[in-house]
């Protein structure tokens, strides 16, 4: 059991959460794992709860990570972060992007977003990376590949081969954002490496 | 070669390579990608059908005329459809019949969790469970086979975690066979009282040779473990005791109808304690219970929701036969996402409008079951497929009236089976006003064509319904056709109506706003802003429930805090602008 890793991504729909995870996947895949990745397309098409469970290793029954058991989690949003807080190992890593969504029902009474979620994840996890996402796809000149900028951060905590990531990227974006996708999970990897 | 494939994908590969020759399906979460998948294989004639009785007797006929023939639904299609799936036991599946049954366990999409297997038990059918994405690609093969030799529909039950869940799937190659065509057998075919007296004994004789097959077949197997603790499993259970408990004996159920008593027989005693670990009803641990072999299960693992790894670890514990390791975190609690219409849904200003204007609304499985949340809170009643027409001439009789009674039905609902309660609600001359929304597609299961969108799943055009004249001539004279982008006139036609205890129908006429995705570039206009120079801060806008309207940082003189508008989400449907009592919500390039 202890050989297999378990990340779950997390976010809000519209986020591109989902095709991330199926980046992974397939990256793990390629790298000759035993993969399962889990996830319930439900009712919300956008603004909604994301989560997907990957895990890979050499023999992977449960598709759903236990809880207490994963090994990474890569938060497209600060509440979400806070929200799957209880499925992370205590010497797991949380990467955060700072992006905050508030969603709309925030604005009824007896429903708040969290003061501080970045924070509070802080307090509770000792190996939180935070990366501010959405500006650098933004500088990038494409929001949209806010998802891979994160992948390449996820990239620096999990040990799969550069090359297969990028040969799934390849595969995966639409036609001729390739390059432009390759760079955001190039700048994604540097800017870990840089703030460790 | 290999390919990772989710459990909707396999069954599609299983068809394609088990040489399928004809797949129908209604779209129903989460069976919808079995039919979508199976389209990238031109050897399968795929189509969607109306609703699920349909789809089962094309696939009747199919498979009488001697194909192999796939039905897909999700569990509460499998109602609409228990007419001919009951009745066709008696008759057979000569071509070979798999009916897919995609249960939901846990309601992630769907209004009740039923489990299944009670209808292969009701119907005399075997039940095929598979446990992975392999599973549900290798169990094909074998459930047309044994659909074949024993002349049975084989009912095939996946799971949303099934369905959903991805994992590495070994590939074969298509293996193709002759459609052997029909072959004439009155005393078969037809199910006239006297003919079914015989058959029905015939049927009873294949279930008992089912039970033998049940007995011997590989899908049901053994894996021997060092404790003497034996567990008896089905479906995605399996993967969960796997996980928990890799050291206990385990007889996993591949057919989980008819049972292998013996083999459970001989399971037993070869272990000490026995539990019986599956999800939603306690339908083998009963049986077995009733065979007078004892076992526990549903004591310590729960009848409704989905199961994790974490439950069946908590039931082990529970059950004494595992350490509690260290207590659980509890989840922090997180404001809701709850699901909301998406920006420009041209249902929304209908919702907006109904809430105002007090009806009585008695809603439909749909998008639009969404107008029932705050803060649109508009709906009354949702029950199931086509219920919305039925039930408000219910209301109507008990009231007396149809005054101020609504009934709200999408298009591909009321294709499904709306158009017999507006029949009625003709025949009945209830007063009730009945809104078609339609938005010319299948939209929540995520774009699926249907009889009125002029297309089908395979891309041939076809006549699309025109609804004014199909409600015409089912004898409707109000007809109204809106555009519900037109706040204004949504709600003074819906007044109106409400207002007369004549039978009526409202159209509305814009598309979705996300499917299909060509469509997109036709709906989008010219976003809103938020004009901070205008906006009074009263959040009037909020109670149109769009995800592009959001708090924003800047406040008013008084200090209320004001509105903003994601240019990225905006559609222009104009409905908040409408809504703002002080035009503060403009076009961007107003300025």
């Amino acid at each position: 059991m202890s050989e297999i890793k378990n990340i779950l991504l997390v976010g809000v729909g519209g986020q591109g959460v989902l095709l991330a995870s199926e980046l992974l996947s397939d990256a793990a895949f390629k790298s000759d794992f035993d993969v399962k990745k889990s996830e319930v397309h439900g009712m919300a098409q956008r603004g909604g709860v994301v989560s997907s469970h990957v895990r890979f290793g050499e023999k992977v029954h449960s598709p759903l990570i236990p809880q207490g058991d994963c090994d990474v989690m890569l938060a497209f949003e600060q509440a979400e972060a806070l929200r799957w807080l209880h499925f992370m190992k205590s010497s797991g890593v949380v990467i955060v992007n700072q992006r905050v969504w508030v969603p709309p029902i925030a604005l009824m009474k007896g429903f708040e977003y969290p003061q501080d979620p970045l924070g509070m994840v802080q307090e509770r996890m000792q190996r939180v990376l935070k990366i501010n996402a959405q500006q650098m796809a933004e500088d990038l000149g494409n929001p949209k590949v806010e998802n891979t900028l994160l992948l390449g951060t996820l990239s620096t905590v999990i040990e799969l081969p550069v090359t297969i990531w990028q040969d799934v990227i390849r595969a995966r974006v639409p036609k001729g954002t390739d390059a432009l996708n390759l760079r955001a999970f190039e700048l994604g990897l540097q800017s870990v490496t840089g703030e460790k | 070669m290999k390919a990772i494939l989710s459990g909707n994908e396999a069954v599609a590969r299983g068809c394609y390579e088990s040489g399928l020759h004809i797949a129908t399906a209604y779209p129903g979460t989460p069976s919808t990608e079995i039919l979508e998948n199976i389209t990238q294989y031109p050897e399968i004639k795929a189509q969607w059908a109306p609703n699920e009785k349909v789809a089962f007797e094309v696939a009747m006929g199919a498979c009488f005329e001697g194909a192999r023939t796939l039905v897909a639904m999700k569990h509460v299609g499998l109602n609409v459809a228990a007419d001919p799936f009951m009745s066709v036991s008696l008759i057979g599946a000569p071509g070979g019949l798999i009916v897919v049954t995609a249960d939901d366990p846990g309601m992630h999409s769907s209004q009740n969790e039923q489990d299944n297997r009670t209808y292969a038990k009701f119907a005399g059918y075997p039940c095929f469970e598979p446990a992975d994405s392999q599973e549900s690609k290798d169990f094909i093969a074998e459930a047309l086979r044994i659909s074949i030799e024993y002349d049975v529909p084989v009912l095939y039950r996946m799971t949303t975690r099934i369905c959903h869940s991805k994992g590495i799937v070994e590939l074969g190659d298509r293996v193709d066979y002759p459609i052997s065509g029909f072959q004439p057998d009155p005393k078969k075919f037809v199910v006239l009282p006297a003919h079914a007296r015989v058959r029905r004994h015939w049927a009873l004789e294949r279930l008992h040779r089912l039970t033998e097959y049940a007995e011997i077949t590989p899908l049901n197997t053994i894996e021997t473990g060092s404790r003497p603790i034996g567990v008896i499993t089905n479906g995605i259970s399996y993967q969960y005791v796997c996980e928990i408990m890799p050291d206990v004996s385990i007889l996993k159920l591949g057919v989980s109808y008819p049972l292998p008593m013996q083999k459970i027989q001989q399971f037993a005693q070869s272990v000490d304690q026995l539990f019986v670990i599956e999800e939603l009803e306690p339908f083998i641990e009963d049986q077995i219970l009733a065979a007078g072999i004892a076992c526990q299960g549903k004591q310590f693992w729960p009848t409704t929701g989905e199961f994790t790894p974490d439950i069946v670890q908590i039931g082990f514990v529970k059950a004494g036969v595992l350490k509690e390791t260290s207590a659980f975190v509890k989840p922090e609690e997180v404001i809701a996402r709850p699901p909301i219409f998406c920006p420009g849904c041209p249902h929304r200003a209908v919702y907006v409008a109904l809430n105002k204007l007090k009806a009585t609304v008695s809603s439909d499985i749909g998008c639009y079951t969404l107008g029932a949340l705050p803060p649109l809170s508009a709906t009354d009643t949702c029950v199931e497929m086509g219920a919305s027409i039925g039930v408000a001439v219910g209301m109507a009789t008990a009231r007396g009236s149809g005054k101020g009674i609504v009934a709200t039905i999408g298009d591909s609902t009321f294709m499904h089976s709306g158009m017999t309660g507006l029949l009625n609600a003709v025949t009945q001359n209830a007063g009730i006003t009945v809104v078609i929304l339609d938005n010319s597609i299948t939209a929540m299961t995520g774009g699926q064509h249907h009889p009125g969108t002029g297309k089908n799943l395979d891309g041939r055009s076809s006549k699309p319904v025109e609804f004014a004249k199909l409600c015409q001539s089912l004898g409707v004279d109000r007809i109204k056709v809106i555009d519900p982008y037109d706040l204004i006139q949504t709600q003074e036609v819906l007044k109106a109506e409400m207002e007369t205890d004549t039978l009526s129908v409202v159209l509305t006429n814009r598309p979705c706003a996300l499917y299909p995705p060509e469509n997109r570039k036709k709906v989008l206009q010219v976003p809103f802003h938020v004009n901070t120079d205008v906006c009074i801060g009263c959040h009037a806008c909020f109670r149109v429930s769009c995800p592009a309207i959001s708090e924003a940082d800047t406040k008013t003189k008084k200090g209320l805090t004001q509105s903003c508008i994601d240019p990225q989400l905006c559609t222009g449907c104009s409905v908040c602008a409408q809504v703002c009592p002080v035009q503060a919500i403009q076009r961007v390039n107003h300025e």
